[in-house]
């Protein structure tokens, strides 16, 4: 645990210089976010109450949606700098270290999703704050946990998209396909209360939800929830992480395995 | 020969030009702007036919030199041209007179293969087909392209790569060829290579050339003339012989090595 | 052999960048093509990404029924010409946004030695048949708008929204192009341009009216997105300015194009200068 720690801060210190990046994506969120609030503001203006979503509810998820992108990077290209080392082969050395290459690599992200929300997630939910009406959180605590559970579900998900490199020679279709798909899926471009209720019900239960749309209806105390509570909605989270950190410790067990046998 | 004629006939002609950088320091709201001179004056002129090696330290002003002579950095005083062009004005045409090679990177498509690349370099330099093919076939065979040339350059080594380089700068029959470390991270064998074939490059179509090099193996073989770049001025420039001659006991490299430190001890 | 100092004369009808631009682009669809699996699965992505986009934008038409008092099929039209505008700009600039890498690792300076523009050279890298996958749909997206909003056409109608389509385009390349721009001046400026380009076709998604008076003049007279896709549907629908801008306004299109393309130039200009100046 103490070299987690190490790597941890390591993370945390090393997105820390990239200043003018950092600013540059607050201000990409926050227009996004503004853009989406407006578009559903219009919307709103047409029929106040959609599926226990009104404007406020609306728009708060908008803004929490952006201000997860930094933490979760849903939408952005192959950020782990592993898929490059897949791509040079240097991952042979990562996998030669005592510590597991996924525990590694997570407590390296929490340090970097950690510094994202702090500069990154949370000026643009202020900016968000400052323009529109906002919703208050109607249950702290469980949102902050819930969010712990979105930086280590962002993490699973892009260490699994990042291994599929030592199967697929070119990665860059997939990071497409998933920076759409992905946002979609986790209600990041649109609330699932507004989609048809099946395939919202279906998206829901997705882990891509457990990213936005399970942390905002806690946030906002709706529900929709599984089981109807924000604890539901915890367990939802919990489930789909040690589902995928699983089978992340499966797939990194075929690699190793992979690279062994090819040497590289 | 009047200094008209020779001014006329100069493949590159340099007189004092130097290049100024302004750079800013400290934390935003006391940045103070200085003006620092990378190269300060350079006088070079190189005749048709020679090679002239550019040799100093890192950061002496070398490759701002090069990028002046090729056209990519605009001098901030002095006169300068090559092949018969002031470089900064007239960047597309003389890219079209002379060819260009950075060691450091590729002139090449990355991702193309290497024969793609160089029909590719045909096309954008204009060199009629027949004259291509000519050249083409001439190139390829004396720096044995031939087995890589389907391969894509990202997969190419070092040697080939730059073999492939050599052959895209000179597709266009250019008659002076800028060399940037043609040498730099070969082995032995394609450093040979690379030599004999500027050698006879040189000996039988008379082009010149001009290459910056860390490597003194370059100079002896290739060379008649040094030019030693120091501190942003030229601290030597003469033919190899007046470069012993100035510490007749030692070898060419503590000859050198001395050069770079006294420019060190200037001032 | 001709004396090579002399230029050659080579008798051309197309202009050269021109002429360059198609080689260049010819040789990297060719170059695509050999890894037929590759652009298949990124075609598929691209085409993906706008079935998302635009399921977005239909469901929030369907549960709106009116947005800001458009219709689904005008809505249909508004979001089909933003789309085929930006991938159009992408596939013929978008590369351009990767200046900064070019300078940082001295691919410029390679692209400066040749005898082509260097504005070609950076457009046509890595140009992929890819994004016709943007491209392609969002024009059917169009067709399928104009056929279900059944706006009255007259040859010259027909001809003056094709005019404003091209005007489009242009406008989408040239505000991409003075971002990208701004990247010889600030070494991380590209995200930021990002927010201007990428956030200009989110906006330019939704009929203007939705975000009220204060961000149409801003996207009419300043960065001039309103051209390429709001006027051209107001016009094509022949609906006067909810926004109360006059409706005039709809044909300066290719006046803004050319202005707007003027300022590119401008920026590439300068910027180049820049560059060819400090060498960073």
């Amino acid at each position: 645990m103490l070299v987690h720690g190490a790597v941890y801060a390591r993370g945390l210190r090393r997105y820390s210089t990239y200043r003018a990046a950092t600013l540059a994506g607050v201000l990409t969120n926050s227009v996004f976010g503004a853009i989406n609030a407006m578009v559903l503001l219009a919307l709103f203006g047409a029929r106040p109450e959609i599926n226990g979503y009104d404007a406020t509810d609306a728009v708060t998820q908008v803004f929490i949606g952006q201000a997860l992108i930094g933490v979760t990077l849903i939408i952005s290209g192959p950020s782990l700098d592993l898929s490059t080392r897949i791509r040079t082969g240097d991952v042979a050395m990562d996998l030669l270290r005592p510590v597991p290459l996924q525990s590694w690599w997570l407590a390296q992200d929490l340090g970097r999703a950690t510094f994202a929300f702090a500069w990154r997630g949370l000026p643009t939910f202020a900016v968000g704050a400052l323009l529109f009406d906002l919703a208050a959180p109607d249950a702290p605590l469980a949102t902050v946990v819930s969010l712990l559970l979105v930086a280590v579900l962002g993490f699973a998900l892009r260490y699994l998209y990042t291994l599929s490199g030592f199967w697929i020679l070119d990665v860059r279709g997939l990071w497409t396909l998933m920076g759409f798909v992905g946002p979609v899926a986790a209600g990041m471009m649109l609330p699932l209360a507004l989609f048809p209720a099946p395939v919202a019900d279906v998206l829901r239960l997705l882990p891509w939800a457990s990213l936005v749309q399970i942390p905002a209806e806690i946030y906002l105390g709706k529900d929709t929830l599984p089981g109807g509570s924000a604890l539901g909605g915890l367990a939802l989270q919990a489930g789909w992480a040690t589902v995928l950190l699983g089978l992340g410790a499966w797939v990194t067990g075929r690699a190793t395995r992979k690279v062994v046998v090819q040497g590289g | 020969m009047t200094t008209e004629e020779h001014t006329a006939r100069a493949m590159v002609e340099a007189v004092g030009i130097g290049r100024d950088f302004t750079v800013a320091e400290g934390r935003f709201p006391r940045r103070v702007k200085r003006v620092v001179p990378a190269v300060r004056s350079i006088d070079l002129t190189v005749r048709p036919g020679e090679i002239v090696a550019c040799l100093g330290p890192n950061g002496a002003g070398k490759s701002s030199t090069m990028k002046m002579l090729t056209g990519i950095l605009s001098p901030t005083r002095g006169s300068l041209r090559v092949a018969g062009l002031e470089p900064s004005r007239r960047r597309t045409t003389l890219a079209r007179r002379i060819g260009v090679v950075f060691g450091q990177r590729t002139g090449l498509w990355w991702d193309l293969p290497l024969r793609d690349s160089l029909e590719l370099t045909r096309h954008l330099y204009r060199v009629p087909a027949a004259e291509h093919a000519h050249r083409y076939a001439e190139l390829t065979e004396l720096l044995e392209l031939g087995p890589f040339l389907s391969t894509p350059v990202r997969q190419l080594s070092l040697g080939q790569r730059m073999r492939g380089d050599l052959t895209a700068a000179l597709l266009h029959n250019p008659r002076l060829l800028v060399l940037d470390e043609p040498t730099i991270g070969l082995d032995v064998v394609s450093k040979a290579t690379i030599r004999s074939f500027l050698a006879r490059l040189n000996r039988e179509e008379g082009t010149t050339i001009l290459l910056t090099t860390h490597d003194l193996g370059d100079v002896e073989r290739l060379c008649e003339r040094v030019v030693v770049i120091d501190r942003g001025s030229v601290a030597f420039d003469g033919g190899l012989d007046g470069l012993r001659a100035r510490d007749p006991g030692s070898d060419i490299e503590t000859v050198v090595a001395g050069l770079y430190r006294d420019g060190a001890a200037r001032p | 052999m001709a004396d090579p100092i002399a230029p050659r004369r080579v008798p051309h009808l197309v202009p050269r960048p021109v002429q360059d631009y198609a080689r260049l682009a010819w040789t990297w669809t060719r170059t695509a093509f050999q890894y037929p699996a590759g652009l298949a699965l990124m075609t598929t992505g691209v085409v993906l990404s706008v079935v998302a986009e635009f399921g977005a934008v239909l469901v929030v038409f369907w549960r709106a029924g009116e947005l800001a008092g458009f219709s689904m099929a005008e809505g249909m039209v508004v979001y089909g010409l933003a789309a085929a505008a930006f991938g159009t700009a992408d596939l013929l600039m978008g590369n351009v946004e990767r200046l900064g890498e070019r300078i940082r690792s001295g691919e410029l300076d390679t692209m400066l030695v040749r005898p082509v523009s260097p504005l070609v050279q950076m457009a046509t890298d890595d140009f992929s048949p890819r994004r016709l996958g943007k491209i392609l749909p969002a024009l059917g997206i169009l067709a399928a708008g104009l056929w279900w909003a059944a706006p009255e056409w007259t040859a010259g109608k027909a001809l003056v929204f094709a005019v404003l389509m091209v005007s489009g385009v242009v406008i989408c390349a040239s505000v991409w192009l003075v971002g990208a721009c701004l990247q010889f001046f600030v070494a991380d400026a590209r995200e930021a341009a990002n927010s201007v380009t990428y956030g200009g076709q989110a906006l330019t998604e939704y009929p203007l009216a939705v975000y009220g008076q204060g961000i149409v003049r801003a996207v009419t007279f300043t960065v001039p997105l309103a051209f390429v896709s709001w006027q051209p549907v107001l016009y094509v629908l022949d609906r006067p300015d909810p926004t109360g801008l006059p409706d005039a306004l709809r044909f300066a299109g290719p006046a803004v194009a050319v202005l707007a393309a003027a300022v590119a130039a401008l920026a590439w200009r300068t910027g180049l200068r820049h560059y060819r100046s400090t060498g960073s």
